[in-house]
């Protein structure tokens, strides 16, 4: 790691391969993207030496729009956390409230955005990690909607949840860099057509007249009190520039965070299966249980290189996916899921856009919050409903508090990213 | 209650080694978890029905990598092959 805010797992510049929307444009990529020649290493030491022999689809796009990558940046190891501490490369410093962690788990993103270290990023959003990290390092961060951006050369956390989104320093650099990655791919059976002709950085007009924003009060009665101060000045400032704000109601939310961490640790726990030190990582044929023929064992003893965080979250989703537990725990979070999507479809049957605080609660301090998974997950109530209702969703800076940035979360419908960019626009 | 054998019941079936420390601490660490998630047996049952269509391309050769770009990670090969651990 090599800056003030070590932002950065890996510096190392890759060339831009024609001209276009981001020619003279600098980006940082979320360590977990595939880069072909270039290191990706998930913030994990089972991949320390890993390089990719081939490019995600989205590093192709920016390479193709003109963009120069200058380096792939830190986050929780595997996608899995709330802060970048879970990182094996240490942590990432907020460089808008020194002494605090950036959020994650792209918090390397977002602070070398925030840092002015490149001048747009790439994140991924499973559970809010890329609206987390905008948020505690006070910049744009557009979580977009499921299948509308590419996995293919993504890392694989949880698939059913997560997206590569754009993070910058303003709304419309968010939008540009969501035109660029958007539309569909053949190796990602997942995308559709949607984004293949639509233009984002337009919306950002700032002309909210008559846009009804819905407020759903679940998402702010437990909020800190000094973000609940930040987050209603931002209503204060729809409404005088002509849009109306509503209560909605998601009775739903109330167990979101169960049904994400389950049905996220359940599809972590067959993703990171592929991690035996076979076909990358350290090896598992020269132990001494290779050497004995105990298979299991030297695959058992290869593993034990996953941090902490990880090894809870492929322990957890194993157990409930487990016989005995699967109808009780993954069956019912579908259920939850089901559940959150259809309280959002209601809700736009009034409302525009959704507003809410996109963390309920200022930056953290380093170090502070590591002794309790729990408490952790519990950071994530407002941003993991959007996942599970596979909606898209951007973090705009709403003022600040004592303690850092605060981010406003406006969520949209299926697809209509250009009404929540507009709003956003509206008040950044 | 999750107990130290609980959790390495788990652990074995993961295929992941824990050290005594982490085993301790994730037996208490669960069961907070996990009495935390038993919020999911209210939660209403969902209609079945689902909105998703199969997405097929056609089954053409391609390109792909190639065997050297294939094994360029893997930490042990032999004869162009993948290296895995003995079975017995």
């Amino acid at each position: 790691m090599s800056s003030d805010t070590d932002a950065f797992i890996t510096r190392e510049e890759i060339d831009p391969t024609d001209e276009g929307p981001l020619s003279g444009r600098t980006v940082a990529v979320k360590d977990n993207i595939s880069t072909a020649g270039v290191p990706t290493t998930c913030g994990s030491a089972m991949l320390a030496d890993y390089v990719p022999p081939y490019d995600a689809t989205v590093v192709e796009r920016l390479k193709d729009a003109g963009a120069r990558i200058v380096g792939k940046t830190n986050m929780d190891e595997f996608g899995m956390g709330t802060t970048t501490e879970t990182s094996a490369f240490g942590p990432t410093d907020n460089p808008a409230a020194p002494g605090r962690v950036p959020g994650g788990s792209s918090g390397g993103s977002a602070a070398a955005v925030a840092a002015g270290e490149a001048d747009l990023a790439l994140g991924s959003d499973t559970g809010g990690s890329v609206r987390c990290p905008a948020a505690f390092c006070g910049v744009v961060g557009i979580k977009p909607t499921y299948g509308l951006v590419s996995r293919y050369g993504l890392v694989a956390y949880a698939n059913s949840l997560e997206q590569i989104g754009p993070i910058a320093p303003t709304v419309q650099g968010a939008a540009e860099l969501l035109e660029v990655i958007a539309g569909p791919d053949e190796r990602d059976a997942t995308t559709r057509e949607h984004g293949a002709e639509t233009a984002y950085a337009s919306a950002a007009d700032g002309d909210v007249d008559g846009l009804t924003i819905g407020v759903p009060t679940e998402l702010v009665e437990g909020a800190d009190e000094a973000v609940v101060e930040q987050f209603e000045a931002a209503l204060e400032d729809f409404r005088v520039q002509g849009a109306e704000t509503v209560e909605v109601s998601l009775p739903s939310v109330e167990t979101a965070v169960q049904a994400y961490y389950v049905i996220a640790m359940g599809e972590a726990s067959s993703n990171l299966a592929r991690f035996d030190g076979v076909r990358y990582g350290p090896t598992a044929a020269a132990t001494d249980d290779a050497e004995a023929g105990n298979w299991n064992d030297a695959f058992a003893a290869v593993r034990e290189g996953f941090g902490e965080e990880v090894k809870r979250r492929i322990l957890l989703g194993t157990y409930a996916l487990s016989a005995g537990y699967h109808d009780k725990y993954y069956d019912k979070a579908q259920d939850a899921r089901a559940w959150v999507r259809r309280d959002f479809a209601e809700a736009f049957e009034t409302a525009d856009v959704i507003a809410s605080p996109t963390m309920p609660v200022p930056p953290f301090e380093l170090g502070e919050s590591l002794d309790d998974p729990l408490q952790m997950y519990l950071a994530d109530a407002n941003t993991v409903p959007v996942n599970l209702a596979n909606l898209p969703a951007i973090s705009v800076p709403a003022g600040e508090t004592a303690e850092g940035p605060v981010g406003l979360q406006l969520v949209g419908e299926a697809f209509d990213e250009r009404t929540i960019i507009r709003a956003a626009s509206a008040v950044e | 209650m999750v107990d130290h054998e609980e959790v390495e019941h788990v652990a074995s079936l993961a295929r992941v080694d824990l050290d005594e420390a982490e085993t301790e601490r994730f037996a208490a660490q669960f069961d907070d978890i996990l009495s935390y998630f038993e919020a999911l047996d209210e939660v209403p049952e969902a209609d079945a029905a689902t909105e998703l269509d199969n997405v097929f391309r056609p089954d053409e050769v391609r390109e792909g990598l190639t065997q050297e770009e294939a094994l360029a990670n893997a930490p042990e090969t032999e004869d162009g092959y993948f290296k895995g651990p003995n079975v017995s």
